[in-house]
């Protein structure tokens, strides 16, 4: 005891033993709720979902828990399987900018790497939604666009529109844009039902319905305006307002000169 | 044989038959009024005969059965999907019929202009009085042609029953169905059965092509014949009076510009048809009951009704065993029934509240009728509010607010709001008569300063033209009425409240900003 | 000082002012020229029309700055035929204004009110003429008359009778009864509970015999919407509670305001929102009305599973579904 007492006065026994405590505290924690959270594959971690996890823990386990358990202001991740965060992650969703219901897409803060690495460590934490592979999205042959339509319009055009150009929610939320949107993320979201979004499961709706959807969808987004401007494809509201503000007013223009003496 | 014989021979041909020469004689010098705002009726006019001609043309094509098909044309993203034979051939009319979009867009651009066309027509009309006797007939007339030409609009897209418009009659099924007792009948006579049924698309069809065209046809002619026969009111000004009429003979002058005009709103609707994309009924898809599209609207000129309904509260009456749908009628019926009644009546109102039997024939400048001009702001300010909540969920997606904000502010704005415009009006009309009198008094300002011998830097003002000054007094005042509530004996009269009411309405009416006179004038030159 | 406020006098009409044209022979020569311009950039407008209908396939796109790319087959036939009427028009009014007379006329206005003895002959031709007819006298005519004519307009009413059915009872039955199964909407397959997941929605139309052939006025009171919560997020009476089952909760998706399809279901919230007046349902208790103008909430399907797990309707809805009517007994 003498030995060390000797070193109480020394400059770095303070942050010495600052750092001994944060220790001891955050190692008591992790074996703590380490008995919550489901089996982590301690012995055969891959490298991958080694690096999925220290991601997680850096920019996630603040508000989903350390061992994506979940807290108050976030859900749990655990059986949300490696879709959602594909798509989550992938389409920047997350991590959220503002913590509303409503998470918006903006620029991924992590590539594709990360994110794939994220994936695979959230899947690891139970089974879930697997993210599709390339062959599993050939929506050209596997796909019916006619159909996709048809399953478009009785599943998707009441929140997204009729044409894919997103819609309002209630109390400020909205179903968003679903023009440039990755195959693979449309079906990632039809299966994992992000935020407001339900799930469409694969009885309900099957793979090669999901893939018809996505093709009608890509078919839409590719098709041009015949008949001109499009207008936001949205409907009456914006072609009310250019025929009064164009239309009209070409017309009250002309009316203006054609009353005007000549000089 | 030159021109003038070959004319000549036809026109003695035509006069030996009819007698055509005296009274064209007479109307060929007709005097026409010229002013842009004239021209509004004249839109709507033109607009109803390109209706026509679009319209028989996609007559031509256009199949109104609701008999089931699949599909089989040229637009892949609907092959082998079942639809209505009518959704089917306007398919065929967009993408087989060369021209066929065209006429179509052209169709739809000219209704929606001539509904905006007629709501401009109707806002000059009454904000500079031209409703007064005696043209309250033409004025009701005009009323019952914006009545029409809402439904036949309705009718008109509702014809193709794609998604959209076949939600939209899902909704005018509910109104039928909503009215008491008779409800679930009529809704059954009209649709044939249980909604949609197979009878609705063929039957509304008859409605839009022959019924309300022959109706708007007839009312159209009586509108213009009586603007022909009383003459066209004219703006106030030097040289003119209640008396005459100053304007452009009918030829060639008014005949050249109003002929010009036609092939103008012709042009502007036939531009409109080919630079933007309406009603693309291909990406809406067929219409059935169990599917739905966010942000689903009528056109324009039914978006208020719509915003009515949807900021209406959810009361119901539920007693012996039926319910009446308040929140139905309400703002489907009632409201708009109100709207329209007081709309049509309001020749009568007016005159009753000024007590003005005469007949008009100078308009008024609207900032000197400021109560009237306050209540046209009030109805305009109603009517947008309305419009607003009825695109709630497009103004939410692209403005980022949400459309329970925007349904609670328009349900209190839609109260607060057009009393608040009527007071801010009729303030400002009552500044500008004070703007004008000044005007008239000291003359423009030139912005000229000018140092007087004593030191006082003064303004210098020119003053205005006599034709100006005559153009900024010749309006009238007439004081408001006076009307006895007691007798001579001072005993209470029958009708005294109305007397009251009406003697009240009618000072508030007659608030003015006294015009200047001859004896002010003088006055201010011993200044 | 007269009480009488003298008005600033009228000056009559201003002097004319010549246009240009009127008193410069160039000038005038100038505005024919424009004329002519006018209508001959009109019949350019045809031509284009005329080449674009002929010759111009409807496959080809070109690209437009600020509209993207368009169909050049309708462009040119739209410009085309917009150029070749607003044209005529800019030409005509153009000549109206700068060579036409511009001389403004005055017309004296009648006063409308016929002359007394116009007036007077009027009167008395009218009830010469009424007179003449008896119908003062002769009141039996009158009445018979009335009748005779008041009978006959009901005709047409009647002829009316057959526009349409009587409903009856028909807006309260719909095609869902004890033991119908529960079908995708397209595709018309048997759902198993276990087909759903928490969070999972799925449109729903009861099983039929000819599902290929299915009547839109049948869809329209038959559409249902599956929803799958977890249990204890229920927040319903027992005997609502007893027709989900296991989560599962089913709802008639026609809306109970005015018939659109509800079927926007948000998953964080549990609510349920029809896009066509913003009426939202809380599923958690039972589709109550929480905004917007219904009045009801959306009637509930009784469900449960038969022995291969299949999802069942367990008898036929209690309520009407749909919009209100009178006869609706909605306590």
């Amino acid at each position: 005891m003498k030995r060390i007492s000797r070193y109480r006065r020394h400059k770095a026994a303070g942050p010495f033993l600052l750092l001994l405590a944060l220790l001891a505290i955050g190692t008591t924690f992790s074996v703590a709720s380490a008995t919550t959270a489901a089996e982590t594959t301690s012995a055969d971690r891959s490298l991958q979902i080694e690096e999925g996890r220290q991601i997680f823990l850096k920019g996630c386990s603040s508000c989903h828990g350390l061992n994506a358990e979940g807290a108050q202001i976030a859900p749990s991740l655990i059986g949300v399987g490696a879709a959602s965060v594909d798509f989550q992650v992938g389409t920047g969703r997350m991590p959220m900018a503002d913590m509303s219901t409503q998470a918006m897409r903006k620029e991924p803060l992590y590539n594709a790497e990360e994110t794939a690495a994220l994936a695979a460590y959230v899947a690891s934490l139970a089974p879930g939604p697997a993210i599709p592979g390339e062959s599993e999205l050939n929506f050209e042959r596997d796909g019916s666009t006619a159909e996709g339509g048809e399953l478009f319009r009785n599943n998707c055009a009441m929140c997204h529109n009729f044409a894919g150009q997103g819609g309002a929610l209630s109390q400020g939320k909205y179903a968003p844009t679903l023009m440039g949107v990755e195959p693979r993320h449309i079906y990632e979201a039809m299966v994992t039902g992000p935020q407001s979004m339900p799930v469409f499961s694969d009885k309900t709706i099957t793979p090669e319905e999901k893939l018809s959807i996505i093709k009608w969808i890509k078919s839409a987004e590719k098709e041009p305006n015949l008949g001109g401007a499009s207008l936001g494809r949205v409907g009456p509201v914006t072609e009310g307002l250019l025929g009064w503000v164009l239309g009209l007013g070409i017309l009250i223009g002309v009316a203006v000169w054609l009353a005007m003496k000549a000089r | 044989m030159t021109v003038e014989a070959r004319l000549g021979s036809v026109a003695n041909y035509v006069d030996e038959r009819t007698g055509a020469a005296a009274w064209m004689k007479k109307n060929l010098q007709k005097a026409f009024p010229d002013h842009w705002s004239f021209l509004l009726g004249e839109v709507a006019l033109y607009s109803f005969v390109i209706l026509l001609l679009s319209g028989t043309f996609l007559t031509f094509w256009f199949d109104p059965s609701q008999r089931e098909v699949v599909y089989e044309g040229s637009y892949e993203p609907l092959e082998g999907i079942k639809m209505s034979a009518a959704y089917a051939s306007a398919l065929h009319i967009s993408f087989e019929v060369r021209g066929g979009l065209l006429m179509r867009q052209i169709h739809h651009w000219a209704a929606l202009i001539f509904m905006a066309a007629i709501v401009a027509h109707m806002m000059r009309v009454f904000f500079t009085g031209a409703f007064r006797k005696p043209r309250e007939g033409n004025w009701i007339i005009g009323i019952g042609l914006l009545t029409l030409g809402i439904v036949e609009g309705f009718l008109g897209y509702s014809l193709p029953d794609d998604l959209l418009s076949g939600t939209g009659i899902r909704i005018a099924e509910a109104i039928i169905q909503a009215l008491p007792v008779v409800g679930s009948y009529l809704a059954y006579f009209a649709f044939g059965g249980a909604f949609p049924g197979e009878s609705f698309i063929p039957r509304i069809y008859t409605v839009h092509v022959l019924l309300l065209p022959g109706a708007f046809l007839a009312l159209i002619t009586a509108h213009l014949m009586l603007v022909w026969y009383q003459k066209h009111t004219q703006y106030p000004g030097p040289g003119r009076t209640e008396k005459n009429v100053v304007g452009y003979p009918l030829m060639p002058t008014y005949m050249a510009k109003a002929g010009g005009f036609f092939f103008i709103v012709f042009g502007v609707t036939a531009f409109l048809a080919a630079v933007a994309s309406i009603n693309p009924i291909w990406l809406y898809g067929p219409y059935t009951p169990g599917q739905i599209s966010a942000g689903s609207q009528p056109d324009w000129y039914m978006g208020w009704l719509d915003g009515l309904v949807r900021m209406a509260p959810p009361i119901e009456t539920h007693a012996f065993g039926h319910t009446i749908s308040w929140n139905i009628l309400v703002p489907g019926l009632i409201i708009p029934g109100i709207l329209f009644t007081g709309m049509a009546l309001y020749p009568f109102i007016e005159s009753w509240i000024t007590g003005d039997k005469r007949e008009h024939h100078l308009l008024d400048r609207p900032r000197n009728a400021p109560n009237r001009t306050a209540l046209g702001a009030m109805s305009l300010t109603f009517v947008m509010v309305t419009l607003i909540n009825g695109g709630n969920d497009i103004i939410a997606t692209h403005f980022d607010l949400s459309i329970n904000q925007i349904m609670w502010g328009t349900r209190f704005g839609v109260f607060i709001l057009p009393p608040l415009a009527f007071v801010i009006t009729k303030r400002l009309c009552l500044s500008l008569q004070r703007a004008d009198r000044e005007l008239v008094l000291h003359g423009r300002e030139t912005g000229t300063l000018l140092r007087l011998p004593h030191g006082e830097f003064v303004e210098v003002h020119e003053p205005i033209s006599p034709e100006k000054a005559f153009l900024l007094t010749s309006h009238e005042q007439a004081p408001p009425l006076e009307l006895p509530e007691v007798d001579g004996r001072g005993v209470k009269r029958a009708g005294a409240l109305r007397n009251k009411l009406r003697s009240r309405m009618s000072v508030a009416n007659a608030e003015a900003i006294p015009k200047v006179s001859v004896n002010d004038l003088k006055e201010i030159e011993h200044h | 000082m007269s009480n009488e406020i003298e008005a600033i006098k009228d000056p009559g009409l201003p002097a004319h002012v010549h246009r240009k044209a009127d008193t410069d022979s160039a000038a005038a020569d100038r505005a024919e020229r424009q004329v002519a311009i006018l209508f001959g950039i009109s019949a350019l407008g045809t031509v284009l029309l005329i080449v674009s209908y002929i010759f111009i396939p409807d496959d080809v796109f070109i690209f437009i700055p600020v509209m993207g790319n368009q169909n050049a087959h309708q462009l040119g036939l739209g410009l085309g035929m917009a150029i070749s009427l607003f044209f005529i028009g800019m030409g005509a009014i153009h000549w109206a204004k700068t060579l036409m007379p511009d001389t403004e006329v005055v017309a004296q206005r009648h006063e409308f009110r016929s002359p007394d003895s116009d007036r007077k002959e009027f009167v008395e031709a009218v009830k010469s003429g009424a007179g003449a007819a008896g119908l003062g006298r002769r009141s039996l005519i009158k009445k018979s008359l009335g009748a005779a004519l008041g009978l006959s307009a009901l005709s047409p009413l009647l002829l009316l009778r057959d526009l349409g059915p009587l409903p009856e009872k028909e807006l309260e039955k719909t095609t869902w009864k004890s033991g119908t199964y529960l079908v995708t909407d397209p595709g018309n397959r048997r759902i198993k509970a276990s087909d759903l997941e928490v969070g999972a929605v799925a449109q729903v139309l009861p099983e039929i015999e000819d599902p290929e052939h299915r009547k839109l006025s049948d869809i329209a009171k038959d559409a249902v919407l599956l929803i799958r919560l977890r249990p204890q997020e229920f927040n319903l009476e027992a005997n609502k509670l007893a027709m989900t089952h296991d989560g599962i909760i089913a709802f008639s998706k026609i809306c109970s305001h005015m018939g659109c399809a509800v079927a926007l279901y948000e998953q964080q919230t549990k609510h349920l929102l029809c896009p066509c007046h913003q009426s939202t349902f809380d599923v958690t208790r039972g589709a109550k009305v929480i905004f917007g103008p219904s009045a009801r909430p959306l009637p509930q399907l009784d469900i449960t599973i038969d022995q291969e797990g299949y999802l069942v309707a367990r008898q036929p809805f209690s309520e009407p579904v749909g919009p209100s009517f009178w006869e609706r007994n909605s306590q």
